[in-house]
């Protein structure tokens, strides 16, 4: 993809952008002319959580293990499925309500695979990568998202080096 | 004892109020050194461990400590 595509930093697919993605130049990322299935996700800021009306969202990365991560988990899936192309974006820094937080693309001879590949990376991409996200609310409070309830239960119990 | 230098994050990083702190300590594991840092700084004290890395890699809780590591603490995670 090129630099004016993603304002961010990234190689090999995976890619942490500061500012809106756009979608068309990633689309164009993932066209190979052997494939008839491409399946597209985005994941959007909202605006409620758990009850809360929720204004924006901030996003802290740790940008060089979740670049290496992110790569890892893409590499993962194109070893598990029958994929031909998979990439994926994840923005960090303020976010408003409506925004793509994370988008994450395969392409593929046929759709069962892009649809399996395209749930496993949003999947691991949740569980893995170091990122975390704070949301800011309605009563101008503001909290940094399952930090508090999750601990060992949450981790994965997969070291990746 | 062994000088080890700590990168906190997110939640970490505003219960600890700094981001980053040497710290010379006789914990053999991050395990330890996790522990040592919620008597260190107490509003870190109501958080479970998640997940860690040292210099750069995921690592596990009870992998011995060398002088001059850096470890990472990372809270839960909450991309997506």
């Amino acid at each position: 993809m090129s630099k004016s595509a993603i304002s961010g930093s990234g190689t090999n697919g995976f890619w942490l952008a500061d500012s809106a993605i756009d979608s068309a130049a990633f689309r164009e990322h993932l066209g190979d002319e052997s494939c008839g299935a491409c399946v597209i996700f985005e994941g959007w800021v909202r605006n409620h959580n758990e009850g809360r009306s929720v204004l924006r969202l901030a996003y802290e990365a740790h940008a060089p293990m979740a670049l290496k991560e992110g790569n890892i988990i893409l590499q993962e899936a194109m070893q598990k499925f029958a994929i031909t192309k998979a990439a994926a974006v994840h923005r960090q820094g303020e976010l408003a309500l409506t925004e793509a937080a994370v988008v994450v693309g395969v392409a593929s001879a046929h759709r069962d695979a892009a649809f399996h590949a395209c749930r496993y990376i949003i999947d691991e991409i949740k569980h893995r990568l170091p990122i975390w996200k704070k949301e800011y609310y309605a009563d101008g409070t503001a909290e940094w998202v399952n930090c508090r309830q999750c601990g060992t239960s949450h981790a994965h119990g997969e070291t990746h080096v | 004892m062994r000088t080890i230098e700590i990168k906190w994050f997110a939640a970490y990083r505003e219960a600890a109020e700094v981001a980053a702190e040497t710290v010379h300590t006789d914990a053999a594991t991050a395990a330890e050194l996790f522990a040592e840092m919620q008597r260190k700084h107490p509003a870190l004290a109501s958080f479970s461990a998640a997940l860690l890395a040292i210099n750069n890699e995921m690592a596990d809780w009870n992998r011995p400590l060398q002088d001059g590591d850096e470890v990472l603490f990372f809270p839960p995670v909450a991309g997506g």
